[in-house]
């Protein structure tokens, strides 16, 4: 036997304390309590995972990235505010639905840093046993990360949402246009948190290495903006109009920009053309349900796979 | 030890009749029926055996081909959730995050479990304190001696009270100080805390220790399951040392039917299947004239007692 401290030594019987003040081994205590169910445990993964999106309850170097980007992405509303301001504007110069568009980068460095920290730990140091020897599945696993993830990144486009809102009403434009152009970029905030949480997850939950995660989101996400805005000059440049209208929505951002304008009517970001009419909202509805619903099913069985045990 | 108040829900920890497992042409499982009572029992096997397969159905996580098991009363099949609630699990393999400290993991799972999580994180405190655990907790696992993670995934596996906990190769990795003290708090676990273990190793030597029931399974198949007390009763022998000419009295006592094993040098290991064999050792070695230096009932171990049976199948 080695000479380290003795493991949790046998129970001095009696002996209570007088004050509680000293620390008595009381023995292996029992727990009869109540056992919540999976709906408990899934909220408690989901709260653990936007906890640790924000870097809470992580060394302060986890804290530096998310923090500097959600300061980025809160700036411009204010000095958009001001310009309303200082140009005496009727409206503002950045619609609530073009703005996560315009701030597309940052979001998407957002994604990047969040998403494989929700996933890659658990996958590569084999975490995953822990979870599925408790009363939940891998679905509910995937279910709480999508919507931790999906509910952080909310949480970052809805507080620029509401600051541009804030900036509006201080340069007193009509409240009414502001408040229904805001509940709009909510709404759209909510989709395209999901839509990116989804991909970031997929994408993330393939590549373990937490760097690589990172890096193949970056890319992934500017390279098919890129890849999409290229395609969509030489589609209109060749005269194939229909075509170039459907072809900017290969880009996340795109996709949720255009059923906002299809469904709320509101301005495209920075004047794309978007597939006309109901049959166009249609198609783009089907796309994205059909991207999440394809993410969704991809995470699952790579848990299934890949999940150890 | 305290009173738990708790009536076991059923006889056994586990149970299974027929149990079948095939993955493509590979049985993993063959048509096992086992009981195994509350306490420590120890499952053994060489690695491949089916040991893990067996714990994969046993917490539901993997339907069996054919045949059925159960876990504290409930079936593996179709009750899977509410046997992992009850449940605890040590994994076999590298399975803790290096960049948070024990506590914060281990209150996590412990929610992950159900607990409310006030309850997590007192019972994480002292769940911890309880497998030697105690300032370093507050640190990041990473910086962690194999022992202390040995001792991090064993706290995961009781902080929800379980009434039976799954121990897979715990002693895996150990210096022999880190095994025995590992061993020792399984032990505990038993007969402290009032929790049923099933332990698997495929050191059979370790667990004869520690086991009050072993379950010994080969390719799936098992071979044998027997109390540890049952077999180490069977299996006492007499240890025999003589001065000189031990070669003689084996022959004379193997000439009146006595079992004996050679133990090299001038000793020798008897059966002492009735007292004429006892005589006869004292008897052959006045006859032969030489001094009598040890005559001593040896509790025999286990793994000679599964080597012996090998052998006397092979002569068979």
């Amino acid at each position: 036997m080695s000479g380290v401290e003795p493991i949790g030594a046998p129970v001095p019987p009696g002996d209570p304390g007088p004050a509680g003040d000293v620390i008595h081994d009381l023995g292996f205590r029992h727990y009869d309590g109540p056992r919540l169910g999976r709906g408990w445990v899934v909220r408690s993964l989901l709260v653990e995972t936007v906890r640790g999106v924000f870097g809470l309850g992580r060394p302060a170097r986890s804290k530096i990235m998310p923090w500097v980007l959600i300061g980025i992405l809160l700036a411009p509303p204010l000095v958009l505010a001001l310009s309303v301001l200082l140009t005496r504007s009727r409206e503002l110069p950045l619609s609530y639905t073009a703005y996560p568009v315009a701030m597309q980068l940052v979001v998407t460095l957002f994604v990047a840093g969040a998403a494989p920290y929700c996933v890659s730990r658990d996958l590569r140091h084999g975490v995953m046993p822990l979870y599925l020897s408790r009363p939940m599945t891998r679905a509910d696993y995937v279910l709480a990360k999508v919507a931790g993830l999906s509910l952080a990144l909310f949480a970052v486009l809805a507080s620029a949402e509401t600051l541009l809102l804030v900036g509006a009403l201080l340069a007193k434009l009509p409240v009414g246009d502001q408040l229904g152009g805001w509940a709009g970029g909510l709404v759209t905030a909510a989709v395209l948190s999901v839509l990116l949480a989804v991909i970031g997850l997929v994408v993330a939950a393939v590549t373990p290495r937490r760097g690589l995660g990172v890096a193949a989101i970056i890319t992934g996400l500017v390279v098919i903006t890129g890849v999409a805005q290229l395609l969509t000059a030489i589609a209109s440049e060749r005269g194939y109009d229909a075509l170039a209208s459907y072809l900017p929505v290969l880009d996340p951002y795109r996709l949720v920009d255009a059923l906002a304008v299809r469904v709320l009517g509101v301005g495209a970001a920075d004047g794309m053309t978007y597939p006309a009419g109901v049959g166009g909202a249609l198609v783009l509805a089907a796309i994205l349900a059909a991207v999440v619903a394809g993410g969704l099913a991809l995470l699952v069985r790579r848990y299934r796979k890949g999940g150890g045990l | 030890m305290q009173t738990t108040g708790r009536e076991p829900a059923a006889a056994q920890a586990v149970a299974t009749h027929e149990l079948t497992r095939t993955f493509g042409p590979v049985t993993a499982l063959s048509r096992l029926d086992v009981t195994m009572p509350r306490g420590v029992v120890g499952l053994v096997g060489a690695n491949g055996a089916g040991k893990s397969t067996l714990i994969k159905i046993l917490l539901g996580l993997l339907r069996p081909t054919s045949g059925r098991a159960e876990v504290l009363g409930l079936d593996c099949g179709t009750d899977g959730p509410a046997i992992r609630r009850l449940v605890g699990y040590m994994p076999e393999s590298e399975c803790l995050p290096p960049d948070v400290s024990a506590t914060e993991l281990v209150v996590h799972l412990a929610r992950m479990s159900g607990l409310p999580a006030e309850v997590a994180r007192e019972r994480t405190a002292d769940t911890l304190r309880h497998v030697g655990l105690h300032e370093e907790r507050y640190r990041p696992i990473g910086g962690y001696s194999t022992g202390m993670k040995q001792r991090v995934k064993l706290a995961q596996a009781l902080v929800h009270d379980p009434r039976l906990v799954l121990l897979d190769e715990p002693t895996n990795g150990l210096d022999p100080a880190g095994r025995d003290e590992m061993l020792g708090l399984i032990q505990r676990i038993s007969t402290d805390f009032g929790i049923s273990v099933l332990v698997t190793s495929h050191l059979l030597g370790e667990l004869e220790r520690i086991a009050d029931h072993l379950v010994v399974i080969d390719g799936g198949v098992l071979q044998r399951s027997t109390s540890t007390a049952d077999a180490t009763r069977l299996s006492g022998v007499i240890l025999v040392e003589v001065t000189d000419r031990a070669d003689e009295l084996v022959a004379r006592l193997r000439a009146i039917g006595a079992r004996v094993a050679e133990g090299g040098g001038q000793s020798f290991t008897v059966e002492p299947t009735d007292d004429a064999v006892l005589d006869a050792v004292q008897g052959g070695a006045a006859d032969l004239g030489v001094g009598l230096v040890r005559m001593q009932r040896r509790r025999h171990h286990l793994t000679e007692m599964f080597r012996e049976q090998e052998v006397t199948d092979v002569r068979r």
